[in-house]
């Protein structure tokens, strides 16, 4: 009895990480395959072809795209870190009138469809005359890693010994001595697990970045992904886009797995707290 | 020193607030006053803007050329000269209801599964077993991979003629014949349904594991001994205590699903089987030249979630904030 | 060297108030001790002294100046806290400079005084080390030199002993005291939940109850002379035997209060007799514990370490000098 039980509990354990990981495994068996043999199905690795990688990395502009993403995702991540940590200093240590409705409105914000804002942003864009260019997707990627880093910073450091604050207020700190000199030391952990939770979202977003850039070089690494495709129906470039694919999730796979412990720590902050 | 102390008494009295509480009030301000003008730029502003282009027959060519036309993107009509009324606008469109179902329809599908999975997942993290790190971190790839490459993995997996989906299920005898999964309309919505269960329950599973690691382990010890049977265990005393963890994760997944874009616009392209709201509204914005028709397009999936938002607040009394009262 | 001056101090968390009017003068170089049990405001009254609570009501005089609304590290005070509260990523040299630095003063002065500081702590061998890197006696220590370094007109002390286990706790309580005569008798005001701490280092000691003063006075005089039932009660260990009903009437009053140390063992025409239902031997002395029909138990202190069996019979009396009569009020009878 207590045999069958381990047995079937293994075989669910089994069933899950085959099916977590199979896609991957299979992209990643697919990007080895050209020619002809893509389109034999197998499914153990059969051969070790880097051709579609050469293909993808020496393209005019995929390079470009990835890039565009690094810069946009980084930059995007700085900007909502650095407006962030006073932010959510204000909203978790200071107590005065209306901070709860910010932080509802906070919450709000990161609860917007996209698609609610697109127009607006896009008119926004144009004004400044940003289209088409990085800014404009640095621009529209604070509206959901601002209040996101914003939130996740505020319970951090609502958990930090109040002593310590006090001890630097009576030591003659300012708020913003308290914030640089006393608190940011002790928040790296936080930052570097809110920064990256931030970076992945700018990197995998889709729709501002389709919606706001025009032209190949431009275009970050998800829109080149998506819209990588050939003449017609019959040529789409399974090879080259399976190759890209791994090339643009084996770093994300490999931060998401050192990290994971934070991660999972940063996802589920405020969300389950309350 | 002195200058503090030769302070009036009365303007201090009526101020109420010590040197060191204004201070920090008023840090506070200057520290919130970048923050909230970056939202009010990027998300107050365009908000605002979309909701009047919805009224506007603004067209992509012409941000700035469009006139006010009151409610005539969203309901309008017109008496033929037969004396028969034609219902013009988004709401006699239907498209746009076809879209609505489809939205809704995959949202609640999906999040179903994903919470159910989640669920299954999460118990299995939560035992003791060897291997469970590494059983963790492969939950974590669909998770960490961007949706666009999910979209086009499982694009090749479900592909007619060459995908190894169609290869399985037909060595398993589950189907007789190769199926266009993404391409016909009877199963481009099973599909993306698979592609988004697949990607998003890790997520799930992760909120509800953090639940379930809340609950005191020597409750299970204490029903152990009992001989209560572990399914009613599950049902009596699991369930109940992590309902908050899975009320959030449920919102956050639902919010999630309501905007859904990217995968239906990558996997099943064009395809009137899985349009969503978001795709249909982007579609009249950009692809079709009808800013002001989408701009209200996207103003009602707007309304659609901030409706559903305030009745999980006001159903569930859930305290998102995480602010304890004093 | 600074006298402080609390009239008629309230303060209030909404409608909850926590420091009912408190009226206190803390003299220049004194050490006075708050304590009280959990929950009497005695930690919010040091916070409010220290700035970093506002005093919703009353006044705050630093030698003679009003300082209700001057920030804390305008008022010439030090802080030492109950969790230490080292700034964690500093070394042990820059979280006794910190405040320095802040008010902009010369590196010179600065390493003078940090250094000074360490050695009459002696921790001069662990300037360079990370706090986490000392034990938690270490850690008070340099918490204290942190306070030092500021030279202060007041030091504050919010329970420092508490995370420290007993022997270190009886060690520091020393060197706190030492500190005191050392530092040409610095004003400090110190809070404790431990009356044993209070009486051993206190100039003076204020017995705080639900947010009241109860008693001020030296720690000889809450012994001798408590004003109520309550002070009594709380000053001395073990704690006082309370008596009512019959075995106070006998003596004219509403509760009778006996320390164990002042009951006499007779069997010569004794008040009392009782049976032993405990005793605790702590060599020098043996707390015999007396059941004579009361609520609890008498204690009574019996010199030397003899063992007493349990169930044999024992005679009390008190002795006529150090009887504590109190009223129906929990007021003391004046005899």
């Amino acid at each position: 009895m207590k045999w069958v039980k381990l047995t079937s509990f293994y075989a669910l354990v089994v069933v899950i990480v085959v099916i977590a990981v199979f896609p991957f495994y299979y992209a990643v068996v697919t990007s080895f395959k050209s020619g002809t043999a893509l389109f034999r199905i197998s499914y153990w690795p059969e051969s070790l072809n880097w051709a579609n990688y050469i293909s993808v990395l020496t393209s005019r502009n995929f390079p470009i795209s990835i890039w565009n993403s690094v810069f946009v995702a980084t930059l995007t991540v700085v900007f909502a870190l650095f407006l962030a940590v006073t932010a959510s200093y204000a909203l978790s240590r200071v107590q005065f009138r209306g901070r709860a409705l910010i932080l509802m409105t906070i919450l709000g914000v990161s609860m917007f469809p996209q698609i609610a804002v697109l127009a607006g942003v896009f008119e926004l864009i144009r004004f400044l005359g940003v289209f088409n260019t990085p800014w404009a997707l640095i621009i529209s990627y604070t509206i959901f890693t601002l209040p996101f880093t914003v939130w996740v910073l505020t319970t951090f450091m609502r958990d930090l010994p109040m002593e310590i604050e006090e001890a630097a207020i009576v030591d003659g700190a300012s708020p913003w001595v308290i914030i640089t000199q006393v608190f940011l030391p002790l928040m790296w952990p936080a930052l570097v697990t809110t920064g990256l939770l931030a970076f992945i979202g700018a990197w995998n977003e889709f729709l501002f970045a389709l919606t706001f850039t025009s032209s190949e070089t431009t275009r970050t690494v998800p829109v080149a992904i998506a819209l990588l495709s050939g003449a017609s129906e019959q040529e789409v470039p399974w090879g080259n886009i399976m190759a890209a694919s791994v090339i643009v999730t084996v770093p994300l796979i490999i931060l998401v797995l050192i990290f994971q412990r934070k991660i999972v720590a940063g996802l589920t902050a405020g969300g389950v707290k309350g | 020193m002195t200058t503090e102390a030769t302070n009036p008494p009365h303007t201090a009295a009526r101020s109420g607030m010590s040197e060191l509480k204004r201070q920090r009030v008023r840090a506070a301000m200057w520290f919130l006053v970048p923050m909230l003008a970056a939202l009010a730029i990027v998300a107050a502003w365009p908000l605002a803007r979309t909701i009047w282009f919805g009224f506007t027959d603004t067209t992509l060519n012409n941000l700035y050329g469009g006139e006010f036309i009151g409610f005539e993107n969203y309901l309008t009509w017109r008496e033929l000269s037969s004396g028969a009324i034609r219902w013009r606008g988004i709401l006699a469109d239907p498209s746009w209801w076809n879209a609505v179902w489809n939205t809704v329809y995959f949202a609640v599908i999906s999040v179903f599964f994903e919470t159910v999975f989640g669920m299954i997942v999460a118990l299995v993290l939560n035992a003791e077993f060897k291997g469970r790190g590494l059983v963790r971190a492969a939950i974590l790839i669909p998770w960490a991979i961007p949706t666009i490459v999910s979209a086009r993995m499982w694009g090749w997996m479900l592909n007619d003629q060459f995908g190894i989906l169609n290869d399985i299920f037909l060595n398993l005898g589950l189907i007789s014949q190769k199926i266009a999964w993404t391409a016909s309309a009877d199963t481009a919505m099973t599909a993306i349904l698979i592609v988004d269960i697949w990607k998003t329950t890790p997520f799930m599973a992760l909120l509800i594991l953090a639940g379930l690691q809340m609950v005191p382990r020597d409750i299970y010890e204490a029903s152990r001994i009992d001989g209560v049977h572990p399914v009613k265990v599950f049902f009596r005393i699991t369930l109940p205590l992590i309902r908050p963890a899975i009320m959030v994760a449920v919102i956050f997944r639902t919010l999630d699903a309501l905007r859904i874009f990217d995968l239906v616009y990558v996997l099943t392209p064009n395809s009137a089987a899985t349009k969503t709201m978001s795709v249909i509204a982007r579609e009249n914005l950009i692809d079709f030249n009808k800013f002001g028709y989408g701009s209200a397009q996207s103003t009602l999936l707007f309304l659609l979630i901030t409706a559903f938002v305030a009745l999980y607040i006001w159903l569930g009394r859930v305290n998102l904030s995480g602010e304890t009262e004093r | 060297m600074a006298q402080l001056q609390l009239k008629n101090v309230r303060k209030s968390y909404g409608s909850v108030e926590v420091i009912k009017g408190v009226d206190l003068d803390i003299k220049s170089g004194e050490f006075m001790v708050f304590v009280g049990p959990s929950g009497c405001g005695k930690s919010t009254l040091l916070r409010l002294i220290s700035g970093l609570e506002d005093i919703t009501s009353g006044d705050l005089y630093f030698d003679g100046e009003r300082v209700n609304h001057l920030a804390p590290s305008k008022r010439g005070i030090a802080m030492v806290f109950q969790s230490y509260a080292l700034y964690p990523h500093m070394k042990v040299y820059d979280n006794m400079a910190f405040g320095m630095k802040l008010e902009k003063a010369g590196k010179e002065e600065i390493d003078k005084r940090v250094r000074a500081a360490a050695r009459l702590l002696q921790i001069e061998e662990y300037l360079d080390r990370l706090p986490k890197q000392l034990s938690g006696g270490q850690r008070q220590r340099v918490a204290i030199g942190r306070a030092i370094v500021r030279d202060p007109r007041v030091f504050l002390f919010d329970e420092p002993l508490s995370n420290l286990d007993a022997a270190l706790r009886v060690a520091t309580r020393l060197e706190i005291a030492k500190l005191h005569h050392s530092m040409n008798n610095v004003t400090m005001i110190y809070v404790t939940h431990d009356q044993v701490e209070a009486m051993t280092l206190a100039d003076r000691i204020c017995v705080l109850r639900d947010g009241v003063v109860m008693q001020v006075g030296s720690p000889a005089e809450l012994y001798e002379k408590p004003n109520s039932l309550f002070v009594a009660g709380f000053i001395g260990s073990p704690k006082m035997n309370f008596l009512t009903g019959e075995f106070a009437a006998k003596y004219d009053c509403h509760t009778l209060g006996l320390r164990a140390e002042h009951i006499l063992i007779t069997d010569d025409n004794p008040a009392w007799r009782g049976k032993v239902v405990h005793s605790e031997n702590l060599g020098s002395d043996n707390f015999v514990f007396l059941d004579i029909g009361a609520e609890e138990p008498v204690i009574v202190r019996r010199e030397g370490n003899a063992p007493v069996a349990i169930d044999s019979e024992m005679g009390i009396s008190p002795d006529p000098k150090w009887m504590y009569r109190f009223n129906e009020a929990g007021k003391p009878i004046e005899s």
